[in-house]
C-alpha cells in the first residue's frame, strides 16, 4: 500500500493478551495470545474485511482498533491521532465518529427502552441538540435504515432480526461517525435476510462516505462487501490484499483452504472434490512456534516450524506471511 | 490433589480465625458491653470489679485479651462459664455436640429422600393434579413455623393421643444417647426429625422441582430421548444428576447451621440438650465464654460443610473441576 | 455409489400429510401444514428453509420427540412399513437411537456436561444391545476412531466440555451412528462450526452413506451445504413444502420464487460481484402471522390473482414446486421478469 495516502486507521505491530485463569487455581495463570503483531492500514471510504475461523482474533482486533480494549503492545492511530494510551475518558469525544456494529443487535439493546431512545441515547450524550433536532435526525435516521418512523415508539423485542440489526446500524451512524466496525453483523440473521443488511451497508457507505472495517466468517458475504480482505489465523494476519486478488488468487495456503471450504450452492457440488483441511486451528494460550499455520499447513517444511514468516508484499496490492506462498492456481478451489 | 486440599484447608483456617475476631470484637471489645461487670455480678463494688478485671486479664489490651481466650479455649481448654461458675465451656459443647448431630442426621437423611421423591414425582407429573397437590403441601411445609409443629407433634404425640395405638411408642421427652440404648434413641428422635424435616423436606422439593423442570427444557434431555433411552432412566441418570447441583449447596449450608446450632428451636420444644439449646441459654445469660465457644463451633461446621459442598460440586459437574 | 437420486429404490421413510399444531392461549397455532415428503434406502434428503419454516419441528415429529402435552400431530410417519405414530410408546423407543438416530446443532448443550463421552455412547449402545460394559466402551471407541478423532480410547473418557466444537460433533455423529441406524437425522449439524470443520463434517456425513448404509435428513438453512452433500432438497417456507426435487435441478433451475430468491441472495464466490445483493424483502413470517394464500405471496415479486389460494404441488418430472406460476410448466424466470417490467405490456 502507498504509504503516502492519509489512513482513516493505522494499527501498528498490535499485540494484545488475556489473562485467563488464576494463580490460586490449578493450571495457574495461562495467557491467551489473542493479537500478535497485527498491523493494518484503513484507508477512507475503503471496505476492509476481516475474515478467519473462530478464535483466529479478528472480533478482538475489531475491539482493539476501537480502543474498546487496551493494547498490550503497538500503535492505533485514527485519523493521524495517535490514540494508543488515551484513556477511557479522553475517547469519548472521538467515539462519535468511530462505532461499532454487533452481531446480535438484541443483546445490545436495553429491552425496557422504545426505540426512538435507543438510537437518540448518543445524539443526547454527545450533542448539545435541542429536542426537536433530535427528533429530525431520528426520522432521517430511520429513512436512511429504511424503518417506518412509527417504530420509534416500539420496544426492540416487537422487531424481526434484521429489523433489529437496522436499528442497530442507525443507532451506530447517528453521530455521523467517519468510521464503522461491524463484527458479524449479519451472521446471526436469515439467508433472505442478511442479503438485505449486506445492501444496507453498502448504501450507507455510499450515501454518507462511511469507512468500514467488516468481521466475519462468511467468505462470500466478504467478498461482496470488502475492498480489501484480510485472512486472520490464530492471532495474526496471514495475508491481505483487494478482495479479488486475495479470493481469486489466494497465495497463502491457509487463505485456499479457507476459500476451498466454503460450501456452494452448486448443482453438480461435490465434497469429495474439494480440499478439505485436516485437523483444528491449536489453541491460542499455546501457539506453534515458527508459522502458526504449519501444524495443518498441506505444504509446510521444516523452515516453517522453525522461522516466522513476516508480512511481506507479494505482488501490488497484497502481503502475505508464508515462506513458500502459492503461485496464482497452484492450489485448485473446486474441481 | 493435595494442593487444592491444603488450599481448603488454609482457607477454613483463615475463616475461622477472621469470625472469631469479630466475635470476639462483638462481645469484649464493643462499648458499653464490659465482660467484668457481667462476671461480677450485679452488685459488685468498683474495687471487685477492678480485681475481677485483672483476674480474667481484662485490663490487657485487647490483641492479647484476644489471644488469653483463644488460648483458654483451644489450648487448654479451661475456660469457664461467666454464669455458672467452674462450668468448663468445652466438655459442655462436647457433650451437646452428639445430640445435635443426632438430630440433624437423621432429620437430614429423612428430607433429603423425601425431598427428592416429592421433586421428582412432581417434576414428572408437572403440570398435573399431583404436581400441583405436592407443590401446596411443600409450600405448606415451608410456611409451617418449627417451634409450631414441634408443639403440635408434642400435643398429639405426648399427650393427645399418647395412650392410642399409634403413639404409645413414643417415649417421654429428652435425649437418651445412642451407645446407651439404641432403640430407644430412635424411638424419642423420630418425631423431632420429622418435625425438623418437614420446613426442608417442602423447600428442597419445590426447588428441585424447578431444577429438573429447567433441565427437562435442556437440548440434552431431547438427546436422551432421541438415544431410545427410557424415561426412568432419562429422569434419575441425566435431568435428576444435572439438577442437584443447588439442591447439594443448599443441603450443605442448611446441614451446616443446623449443626452449628440452628436447630435450637427443635432442640428446645423437644427437650433436646444440644448445642442449640447451649446457645440460646449462653444468650439469655449473656454468658460470653459459652458464646465464644459456641460461634467458634458453629463456624466450623459451616466453614467444614462449605467445603463438602465444593468437593461435591466437583463430582457432580466435571465443568466445575476444570475451572479451578 | 449412491442410489438413483431422482427415483430412490426403495422408500425407507414416507411422510403422508403431516400436521403440526400447537394449542396455545390465542387457539390452534399451525406450524407444519400437511406436508408429505419421502425419504429412499441411501439417499440424502436436505430439507432447507428459514427461521420459522418447520424444518425442525418435522424432524422432532418424524423422531415423535414433541413432548409438549399441547402439541396435535396429525398424518402418518411410514418407516418400514409401520406408522410412527401409531406405535407405542416403548415400540417407539426401541426404535429411536437404533433404527433412526439424530444429531443436532450445538453439540455442547446437546450432550450431557456430566457423563464422559464414552459413558454416554455406552449408554446408548447398551439401551438396545446385550453387550457388556467393557464390550460397548470398546465399541464406543472404535466408533470414536472411525469418526477421525485422534487418540479415541483417550476421547472417551473426556468431557463435552474438554472437546472442540468439530470433536464433539464427531463424537455426536459416532454416537448417533453407534446402533447402525438406517435413518440419520442431522438437524444443523455444521452451523455452530467453522467452515474448515464444517467441511470435515459434512465429509463424515458423506461417507456414512457408503460405510455404514444410513439414508440422511439433512436440516439446514444453507443451500451452501445443500449444495455440497445431497442427493434431493426439499425447500420449506412457513411451514410448507414450496419446493422439492433432485438437488441438481433444484439448484440448476430453482422453479418457486422463494428458492430462486434464497439462491441469489447468497453473495456469489466466483465472478462477478452483483452492485447490489438481490434480496428478498421483509423476513419470513411468524407462525401466528402466516398470510392466506401462498404463504410467500407478500414477499413475492411475481405475485398475481391467483396467489390468494394456496398453490398445490405441481410436478415437473422429479421436480415438484407449489407455485402458479409453475401449473404447467415450469417457469422461465427471465421471461416472467421481463412481462412484469415497467412498460412492459401486461
Amino acid at each position: 500500500m502507498s504509504g503516502t495516502r492519509p489512513t482513516m486507521l493505522h494499527a501498528a505491530s498490535v499485540t494484545k493478551r488475556f489473562r485467563v485463569g488464576s494463580r490460586f487455581r490449578t493450571g495457574g495463570v495461562q495467557i491467551v495470545h489473542a493479537l500478535t503483531d497485527v498491523s493494518l492500514d484503513v484507508f477512507p471510504g475503503e471496505t476492509v474485511g476481516l475474515v478467519g475461523e473462530s478464535g483466529c482474533g479478528k472480533s478482538t482486533l475489531g475491539r482493539c482498533l476501537l480502543r474498546l480494549y487496551s493494547i498490550d503492545d503497538g500503535r492505533i492511530a485514527f485519523q493521524g491521532k495517535d490514540i494508543t494510551n488515551l484513556s477511557q475518558r479522553e475517547l469519548r469525544p472521538l467515539r462519535a465518529e468511530m462505532q461499532m456494529v454487533f452481531q446480535d443487535p438484541y443483546s445490545s439493546l436495553n429491552p425496557r427502552r422504545r426505540v426512538g431512545d435507543l438510537i437518540a441515547e448518543p445524539l443526547r450524550v454527545h450533542g448539545k441538540r435541542s429536542e426537536a433536532d433530535v427528533q429530525n435526525r431520528l426520522r432521517e435516521l430511520m429513512e436512511l435504515v429504511n424503518l417506518s418512523p412509527d417504530f420509534l415508539q416500539r420496544f426492540p423485542h416487537e422487531f424481526s432480526g434484521g429489523q433489529r440489526q437496522r436499528i442497530g446500524i442507525a443507532r451506530a451512524i447517528a453521530m455521523s461517525p467517519r468510521l464503522v466496525v461491524a463484527d458479524e453483523p449479519v451472521s446471526a440473521l436469515d439467508v433472505s435476510v442478511q442479503a438485505q443488511i449486506v445492501n444496507l451497508f453498502m448504501d450507507l457507505q455510499q450515501k454518507l462516505g462511511l469507512t468500514y472495517v467488516f468481521i466475519a466468517h462468511d467468505l462470500s458475504v466478504v467478498r461482496q462487501i470488502a475492498t480489501r480482505t484480510a485472512v486472520m489465523y490464530l492471532g495474526g494476519i496471514v495475508e491481505i490484499g483487494d478482495t479479488d486478488t486475495v479470493l481469486h488468487s489466494p497465495a497463502h495456503p491457509y487463505t485456499a483452504a479457507l476459500i476451498s471450504a466454503v460450501p456452494e450452492p452448486d448443482p453438480h457440488g461435490n465434497i469429495r472434490a474439494r480440499t478439505i483441511l485436516r485437523g483444528e486451528p491449536p489453541s491460542p494460550t499455546n501457539p506453534p512456534s515458527g508459522c502458526r499455520f504449519h501444524t495443518r499447513c498441506p505444504i509446510a517444511q521444516e523452515r516453517c516450524g522453525v522461522e516466522v514468516p513476516v508480512l511481506r508484499p507479494l505482488d501490488p496490492g497484497r502481503r502475505v506471511a508464508c515462506h513458500f506462498p502459492l503461485q496464482s492456481g497452484e492450489v485448485a478451489g473446486h474441481g | 490433589m493435595l494442593l487444592p486440599t491444603l488450599r481448603r484447608l488454609a482457607e477454613m483456617i483463615f475463616v475461622m480465625l477472621g469470625i472469631s475476631i469479630v466475635v470476639f470484637l462483638i462481645f469484649f471489645a464493643t462499648p458499653g458491653a464490659d465482660p467484668a461487670a457481667r462476671i461480677a455480678g450485679r452488685n459488685a463494688t468498683p474495687e471487685i470489679l477492678a480485681q475481677v478485671r485483672h483476674s480474667f486479664g481484662l485490663d490487657r489490651p485487647l490483641p492479647v485479651q484476644y489471644a488469653l481466650v483463644m488460648e483458654r479455649l483451644f489450648v487448654t481448654r479451661d475456660l469457664t462459664s461467666f454464669v455458672n461458675r467452674g462450668q468448663r465451656v468445652i466438655p459442655a459443647v462436647i457433650e451437646a455436640t452428639p445430640v445435635t448431630l443426632s438430630l440433624v442426621l437423621g432429620a437430614a437423611v429423612i428430607w433429603v429422600i423425601f425431598a427428592i421423591i416429592v421433586g421428582m414425582v412432581a417434576a414428572a407429573t408437572r403440570g398435573g393434579i399431583t404436581d400441583r397437590t405436592l407443590m401446596f403441601l411443600g409450600l405448606v411445609g415451608v410456611s409451617m413455623p418449627v417451634f409450631w409443629v414441634g408443639s403440635v407433634m408434642n400435643l398429639v404425640t405426648q399427650s393427645r393421643f399418647h395412650n392410642t395405638w399409634l403413639f404409645h411408642w413414643v417415649p417421654g421427652l429428652g435425649y437418651t444417647p445412642l451407645l446407651l440404648h439404641p432403640w430407644v434413641w430412635f424411638k424419642s428422635l423420630v418425631i423431632p426429625w420429622v418435625t425438623l424435616a418437614i420446613l426442608y423436606i417442602g423447600l428442597y422439593g419445590r426447588v428441585l422441582r424447578a431444577n429438573l423442570v429447567e433441565a427437562y427444557q435442556e437440548d440434552f434431555i431431547r438427546t436422551a430421548r432421541a438415544k431410545g433411552l427410557s424415561e426412568t432412566r432419562i429422569m434419575f441418570r441425566h435431568a435428576l444428576r444435572t439438577s442437584l447441583i443447588t439442591f447439594v449447596s443448599m443441603f450443605g449450608l442448611d446441614f451446616g447451621a443446623l449443626v452449628g446450632g440452628g436447630a435450637l428451636l427443635t432442640e428446645v420444644v423437644f427437650g433436646l440438650p444440644g448445642v442449640g439449646r447451649l446457645t440460646y441459654e449462653a444468650l439469655q445469660n449473656l454468658d460470653l465464654p459459652f458464646i465464644m465457644a459456641t460461634v467458634m463451633y458453629s463456624s466450623f461446621f459451616v466453614v467444614v460443610a462449605n467445603a463438602i459442598v465444593d468437593i461435591a460440586y466437583a463430582w457432580l459437574d466435571p465443568r466445575v473441576r476444570d475451572a479451578r | 455409489m449412491p442410489a438413483e437420486p431422482s427415483a430412490p429404490a426403495e422408500t425407507l421413510l414416507d411422510v403422508r400429510n403431516l400436521s403440526v399444531s400447537f394449542r396455545s392461549e390465542k387457539g390452534v397455532i399451525r406450524i407444519i401444514e400437511d406436508i408429505s415428503f419421502s425419504v429412499g434406502a441411501r439417499e440424502i434428503l436436505s430439507i432447507v428453509g428459514e427461521s420459522g419454516s418447520g424444518k425442525s419441528i418435522t424432524s422432532l415429529a418424524v423422531m415423535r420427540l414433541i413432548t409438549d402435552p399441547n402439541a396435535i400431530i396429525e398424518g402418518s410417519i411410514i418407516y418400514k412399513g409401520r406408522d410412527l405414530l401409531k406405535l407405542d410408546p416403548r415400540e417407539m423407543r426401541d426404535l429411536r437411537g437404533r433404527d433412526i438416530a439424530m444429531i443436532f446443532q450445538d453439540p455442547m448443550t446437546a450432550m450431557t456436561p456430566v457423563y464422559t463421552i464414552g459413558w454416554q455412547i455406552e449408554e446408548q449402545i447398551r439401551a438396545h444391545q446385550k453387550l457388556s460394559r467393557r464390550a460397548a466402551r470398546a465399541r464406543a471407541v472404535e466408533l470414536l476412531g472411525e469418526m477421525g478423532i485422534p487418540a479415541p480410547a483417550r476421547a472417551a473418557t473426556r468431557y463435552p466440555h474438554q472437546l472442540s466444537g468439530g470433536m464433539r460433533q464427531r463424537a455426536m455423529i459416532a454416537m448417533a451412528l453407534s446402533c447402525n441406524p438406517s435413518l440419520l437425522i442431522a438437524d444443523e449439524p455444521t452451523t455452530a462450526l467453522d467452515v474448515t470443520v464444517q467441511a470435515q463434517i459434512l465429509e463424515l456425513i458423506q461417507r456414512l452413506r457408503r460405510d455404514f448404509g444410513s439414508s440422511v435428513i439433512l436440516i439446514t438453512h444453507d443451500m451452501g451445504v445443500v449444495g455440497t452433500i445431497s442427493d434431493r432438497v426439499m425447500v420449506m417456507y412457513a411451514g410448507t413444502v414450496v419446493e422439492r426435487g433432485p438437488k441438481p435441478m433444484v439448484l440448476a433451475q430453482p422453479s418457486h420464487p422463494y428458492t430462486l430468491g434464497l439462491l441469489r441472495s447468497i453473495p456469489p464466490m466466483h465472478g462477478e460481484r452483483p452492485f447490489r445483493l438481490p434480496s428478498i424483502p421483509g423476513s419470513p413470517p411468524a407462525p401466528t402471522a402466516r398470510p392466506a394464500g401462498c404463504p410467500f405471496q407478500p414477499r413475492c415479486d411475481f405475485r398475481f390473482e391467483p396467489c390468494g389460494n394456496r398453490p398445490p404441488l405441481f410436478r415437473h418430472g422429479a421436480q415438484e414446486v407449489a407455485c402458479f406460476l409453475a401449473a404447467d410448466h415450469l417457469p422461465d424466470w427471465d421471461h416472467e421478469r421481463a412481462i412484469r417490467a415497467p412498460g412492459a405490456a401486461a
